[in-house]
């Protein structure tokens, strides 16, 4: 079935025109509003943008491509990144993924066994000051002991359902 | 040494409860300065004031932002003009302009208003990274109220200058804070740097006259119109490099933070101002003056100005950590001052390591527009690599070197003299680790963090 944004969102897409000259400055902010519906940035969803702003899927595809941000593959509902950038790095960066490899129990750039993480490796999220630190879906974690992210991750782990087997995505995302 | 005067301006709102909101912020003195511009001084004298203040651009390259305004073609009804915020903070090391944001972003929406009346604006671009979730709600909330008290709208003050903000989430990627490659991001397509001239003060965001500054240089506005030009430039201890500013501290100081001073402190003052060093039976070993890009200082390389005429006489004999940090003072030492945000790395850190971060970081981060960049930064990081792992001869030193050489200058935006430059300096100025590293097999030990691991409450691997 063709992807459709919710009535809200919907709404929300057709406030976002307003703000510009052009149609195609939407294009970011609603890839952006497409992936918190859809979770990744499908075909359909790429389909559904070009349609939107009267682009050809090729255009898009290339703005989707050059964005770190736009999942390109299913991911895992939960998605943490560690960044590895050198304020970081020297304060712990490897450290703490290390930690979450063996706790999730996968790379970076694959999924958990249960299905709720993908973990990946971020480049600079401007915590310098509160290294290490992490980003899990919108929140920055800062100043992280071990011991902090196993408390962030057991919260967030306990309220996402289990996860069907994300063998697909899994195999897939660690070419990512 | 003087004591070090930490003057709050730009920050004397962010330790209120709250102070992120309208109404703690409006309570606190928020928009009487637009208030009073905007009833009372026309855009010339707004101008002439920024100008005064002789306010360097706070995002890296420090062009006078007074002088940026004055690019701006003569008003013409077809042309409208825009005002673009450039909040991709993504330099490594770098973390001020989210502070602003996140504590108190009204202050940033203040030095919009009073840029548009100034420039003749009617909209107002800010483009946030897209991973910065809080910055972008609570600009998105201000923006809100600011509309809902008319402070937006069709006459701000009661005068007649219709205005609005928008927020624009960037889609992560470092190249999006140079500015031409964010107005290709804010107009939706790939951000690839535009080759220049037209400079966007002639031809910006889609086309029209744009002014592009950083957050942290239009939030100095507000307090710029408050004291006058002159006041506020006079706040600093150096001359055409006016008033306060952020400095940040990341790395191996017990105390990293942001906090804002007179443009001037030294690299020394501001490890003070942190608490000094993490671990006193580790000392510092090199300093990366204002982000990744910027290449690094050693405590025990000496200022040599004999000559009376040269810029940093006044310093002849002294460590490079006791000069002022300013844009200018910073050139002649053959740094940048960046974005004033410091990584300070103790003896706990090997600088081929340290490069080897950079230059991955670098390769992931360029976009690919120019081939001695998309190939430079991959050849880079790939040679790191090489002598880190201890596959590599001492003549693939030189090899860095020149691969640097051949980057610098060639390519449309300033990334690859970014790569190329800190590259340069790690390498002349830690010849002898590099050296060691393609000698004996590698770097023995290529943990950057072994000396922190017991602070995370865990141990190594």
């Amino acid at each position: 079935m063709p992807f459709q944004l919710t009535p809200e969102r919907d709404k929300h897409a057709d406030e976002l025109f307003t703000r510009y000259p052009t149609k195609r400055a939407v294009c970011i902010p609603l890839l952006h509003l497409c992936q918190e519906q859809n979770g990744w940035v499908s075909d359909d969803v790429i389909e559904y943008v070009a349609t939107r702003l009267g682009l050809s899927t090729a255009q898009v595809k290339g703005v989707v491509t050059f964005y770190t941000m736009f999942h390109q593959r299913p991911v895992a509902p939960n998605v943490v990144w560690v960044c590895r950038t050198l304020s970081c790095e020297i304060r712990g960066g490897k450290t703490i993924q290390e930690h979450l490899e063996k706790r999730l129990g996968c790379h970076a750039g694959e999924t958990s066994a249960d299905g709720k993480f993908s973990l990946r490796k971020a480049e600079c999220l401007a915590g310098c000051g509160q290294a290490p630190m992490l980003q899990l879906n919108d929140e920055l974690y800062e100043n992280l002991t071990l011991a902090e992210v196993d408390r962030i991750i057991d919260a967030v782990a306990a309220k996402t359902p289990t996860q069907a087997a994300p063998a697909a995505s899994h195999a897939a995302a660690a070419k990512e | 040494m003087s004591t070090i005067d930490t003057t709050c301006l730009l920050t004397d709102r962010y330790a209120l409860a709250d102070s992120f909101t309208y109404a703690v912020a409006e309570k606190a003195g928020a928009y009487a300065t637009a208030r009073k511009v905007l009833t009372g001084m026309q855009p010339d004298a707004i101008k002439a004031e920024v100008k005064a203040a002789n306010i360097r651009g706070r995002g890296g390259a420090g062009f006078p932002a007074g002088v940026k305004w004055g690019f701006l073609p003569p008003p013409d009804p077809n042309k409208p003009v825009y005002l673009v915020i450039n909040a991709d903070e993504g330099e490594p090391g770098t973390f001020k302009d989210r502070t602003i944001m996140e504590k108190d972003p009204h202050r940033l929406l203040e030095g919009c208003i009073i840029a548009m009346r100034a420039i003749g604006a009617h909209t107002t671009y800010i483009y946030v990274r897209g991973e910065l979730v809080t910055s972008i709600k609570r600009l998105e909330q201000g923006i809100r109220d600011l509309r809902a008290k008319g402070v937006l709208g069709k006459r701000p003050f009661g005068i007649d200058h219709a205005m609005d903000i928008h927020v624009h989430p960037g889609g992560g990627a470092y190249i999006c804070g140079e500015e031409t490659s964010l107005l290709n991001s804010l107009e939706g397509y790939r951000g690839e740097p535009r080759l220049k001239p037209p400079f966007p003060a002639v031809s910006g965001a889609f086309g029209m006259p744009t002014i592009v500054n950083n957050v942290e240089t239009i939030a100095s506005v507000p307090d710029i119109l408050k004291l006058g030009g002159a006041a506020w430039s006079a706040l600093s201890r150096l001359p055409n490099d006016g008033g306060t500013r952020l400095y940040g501290v990341s790395g191996h100081v017990k105390n990293p933070h942001v906090f804002e001073g007179p443009v001037g402190l030294t690299l020394r003052e501001m490890i003070d101002l942190c608490g000094g060093m993490l671990d006193a039976s580790r000392p510092l070993k090199g300093v990366i003056p204002g982000g990744s890009s910027t290449p690094v200082l050693r405590p025990d390389d000496l200022v040599h100005a004999p000559d009376a005429a040269h810029p940093l006489h006044a310093w002849h004999g002294k460590s490079h950590l006791d000069v002022p940090m300013g844009v200018d003072t910073m050139r002649n030492l053959g740094t940048m001052l960046g974005t004033c945000c410091a990584i300070v790395m103790d003896s706990s850190v090997n600088m081929v390591e340290a490069a080897r971060n950079l230059m991955r970081f670098y390769h992931h981060e360029s976009c690919g527009q120019c081939t001695p960049c998309r190939e430079g930064t991959g050849w880079l990081a790939e040679i790191c690599d090489r002598i880190a792992d201890g596959h590599a001869t001492e003549a693939d030193v030189e090899l860095l070197v020149d691969v640097s050489n051949n980057m610098m200058g060639n390519t449309i935006c300033a990334l690859a003299d970014g790569t190329a430059m800190p590259m340069l300096a790690f390498v002349r100025k830690f010849r002898g680790e590099f050296l060691a590293a393609a000698r004996e097999g590698g770097v023995k030990n290529g943990r950057l963090d072994q000396a922190v691991v017991p602070l995370l409450g865990g141990r190594a691997a």
